[in-house]
């Protein structure tokens, strides 16, 4: 049983080992180790394509995450006052969303998002007011930010409505008790027991954005995110300087991931 | 001007609260005095929280009237009411130190009262629950009993009309539970604050309250001070709550002058005092404290067999048997003791009464 836990751990994590160690490989080729180099990335650093990529996912990924922070966090509110069927019906859909396939997702947003502007663009070059031709909706980054927002909405709502029905509700009556408005009690007490939910929420939201292809590979248009990226160069041939890619953007996200945990951690423990 | 004419401090007038088909509180019809304690005393479920948050304004009631000060409340929304409440697990802010904590209420008030201002008073609040300089703790390095006294800090310091306290102190251990009644006692009596406390434990209510409202089901069975409903219960259910009683059922066979005769199983006599509604030929019962009934060794009363014995101190409580009545308790004090000397469980001697020390009442 032992041997089998480990065999699966080694499974999965020596790909992502191999390519971490070759990321510091000397020489040009993946297949051979030829001594310690951080020369890679220097080079992906200093790639303009590289940089490009990693601004668009990076602003994809701060503009989505926030989005769907702040609709997630009043949806989860809100939800609050949902009882009995409807509430099995709404919580049911969150769950669903979030389970959904990407490439589901990617096709089903693409349909939806070629289908809408075929529709609007006619419409708005025909309203359009001033002279000139009307600007016309297309794939790229506002698209990116919406697919990512909405799916990554899902995560929030269910991460702060965890947060939020397990808080004391005797906390917010006390609050009412000693003179707070509903806003104030809102602010001062709803908000601060359920910060580290959104925050998060955002960080999680943060590292799908940044991490995903299958729905930006849809939705993309012409921008090219960091994982569009490197699916590209990889038809190229795998170099070392794609390994420091993803080495870098592993890191990344996995100090995202760890932060969010711990940040959670450490609001149940505050709680008890 | 304590001339019964000024307003209540509260009242409840055919306050009625349903929740769906359960009715919590049926049709309660109480006023508060200005600046008295008042216990709202019954098991679990009889509805007492529900009397209280609808005080606090938490609830609204279905039918009926809540008033402060004589004026109408039902729709007032609990931050707008002058009344605080000490909740049952406290509901001390996690997020807050035990200062913010304590100064949540006076920082809620337009204006604005000075930083100075609430420092000072949070300070003497401290002082009041007897926790100089705890401050800056962190509410969860605080023990249960240092939480509650925060609690009624909190409370407290901004001054209320009503102090509402929903079982203080049920999650303190026994010793502390003790210490914190009579503190809260003296807090009432320096603080003039009318305080309203739900309880179920009987011994609580007694030692604490001016007043006791004892309540079953959604009702209020009876109100009055404990000496009161101590010596003039309405019926069995009071005088089983308060203090320790002996119930012997029989039927009334004659109520003149005041006084009403039982006549129980085995031919079993007694006299007492009628409650209101007891009339000749029902069903009743007769209710005798266990200090009421004498041990002896002589010819009078009926006899029983002592089974079993507990020292008291002061007195010795006897459970003894009576092949009519059952078991029943006696209490002896240390010089019925010295007279009669001890009794050994297995033991047999008489049980006596006076007559008309005995309450008849009606078996509800
Ligand atoms: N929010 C509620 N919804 C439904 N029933 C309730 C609610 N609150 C109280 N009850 C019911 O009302 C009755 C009285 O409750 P409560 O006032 O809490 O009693 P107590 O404080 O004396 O234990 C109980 O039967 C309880 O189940
Ligand atoms: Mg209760």
């Amino acid at each position: 049983m032992r041997t089998y836990a480990i065999a699966v751990y080694l499974f999965l994590y020596i790909p992502i080992g191999v390519i971490a160690i070759f990321s510091f490989n000397a020489g040009r080729h993946a297949a051979q180790f030829q001594g310690f180099s951080t020369q890679w990335y220097g080079k992906a650093l200093s790639n303009p394509f590289v940089m490009e990529a990693l601004q668009t996912s990076a602003t994809v990924a701060t503009v989505s995450a926030a989005l769907a922070t702040v609709a997630g966090t009043l949806a989860a509110l809100a939800l609050q006052g949902v009882t009995g069927r409807p509430r099995i019906i709404f919580d049911a859909l969150i769950y669903v969303a979030v389970m959904v396939p990407g490439i589901v997702i990617g096709i089903s947003t693409l349909i939806a998002l070629v289908t809408l502007f075929d529709f609007l663009n006619p419409v708005l070059s025909a309203l359009w007011p001033l002279a000139g031709a009307a600007p016309k909706l297309n794939l790229g980054t506002g698209t990116l930010i919406a697919a990512h927002g909405l799916f990554a909405m899902a995560l929030v709502v269910i991460i702060v409505r965890a947060r939020v029905s397990g808080m004391d509700r005797s906390l917010i009556e006390a609050s009412a008790d000693l003179g707070a408005t509903p806003w104030g009690t809102f602010r001062q007490v709803t908000l601060p027991q359920i910060a580290p939910a959104i925050l998060a929420g955002f960080l999680l939201s943060f590292t799908f954005s940044f991490d995903d292809f299958i729905i930006a590979f849809f939705v993309a248009g012409s921008e090219t995110t960091l994982p569009i990226y490197v699916f590209s160069s990889i038809r190229r041939g795998v170099t070392p300087e794609i390994n420091a890619i993803g080495t870098m953007v592993l890191a990344a996200s996995l100090v995202v991931l760890i932060a969010a945990q711990a940040i959670l951690q450490r609001g149940r423990r505050r709680e008890t | 001007m304590a001339d019964g004419t000024e307003t209540p401090i509260a009242e409840l007038r055919a306050a009625t609260k349903r929740y769906g088909a359960v009715v919590a509180a049926r049709s309660l019809d109480l006023s508060i005095r200005r600046g008295e304690f008042l216990s709202f005393l019954g098991p679990s479920g009889c509805g007492k929280t529900t009397a209280l948050r609808m005080l606090a304004g938490f609830e609204v009631p279905t039918e009926g009237e809540i008033l402060l000060d004589g004026q109408r409340v039902n729709d007032l929304p609990p931050h707008r009411r002058p009344v605080n409440m000490v909740f049952q697990h406290y509901a001390l802010f996690p997020h807050l130190s035990v200062a913010d904590n304590i100064a949540y209420g006076l920082r809620q008030r337009r204006p604005r009262p000075p930083a100075a201002e609430v420092d000072s008073a949070v300070a003497k609040a401290l002082e009041t629950v007897r926790l100089p300089g705890f401050g800056p703790r962190r509410i969860w390095e605080m023990s249960g009993g240092q939480q509650q006294r925060v609690a009624l800090a909190r409370a407290i310091i901004n001054e209320p009309k009503l102090l509402l306290l929903d079982e203080p102190m049920a999650a303190l251990d026994k010793k502390l539970r003790h210490d914190m009644q009579i503190e809260l006692q003296t807090l009432q009596r320096t603080l003039g604050i009318t305080f309203i406390l739900v309880t179920h434990d009987q011994e609580e209510a007694l030692s604490m309250s001016d007043r006791i409202c004892i309540m079953r089901d959604g009702q209020i069975v009876q109100v009055g001070s404990p000496r009161d409903l101590y010596d003039r219960p309405k019926n069995r259910y009071v005088a089983d709550f308060v203090g320790k009683s002996n119930f012997f059922e029989g039927t009334v066979r004659a109520v003149e002058g005041g006084s009403a005769r039982l006549d129980c199983a085995g031919g079993i006599r007694v006299v007492g005092r009628p409650s209101e509604g007891v009339a000749t030929g029902q069903a009743a019962i007769a209710s005798l404290r266990p200090e009421q009934i004498s041990l002896t060794r002589g010819e009078d009363g009926i006899p029983v067999t002592v089974v079993n014995r507990i020292f008291l101190g002061e007195h010795t409580e006897y459970l003894v048997r009576n092949p009519d009545l059952g078991q029943f308790l006696v209490l002896s004090s240390r010089q019925a003791e010295a007279g009669e000397g001890n009794f050994e469980p297995g033991e047999t001697g008489r049980a006596r009464w006076r007559d008309g020390a005995a309450l008849i009442l009606k078996n509800d």
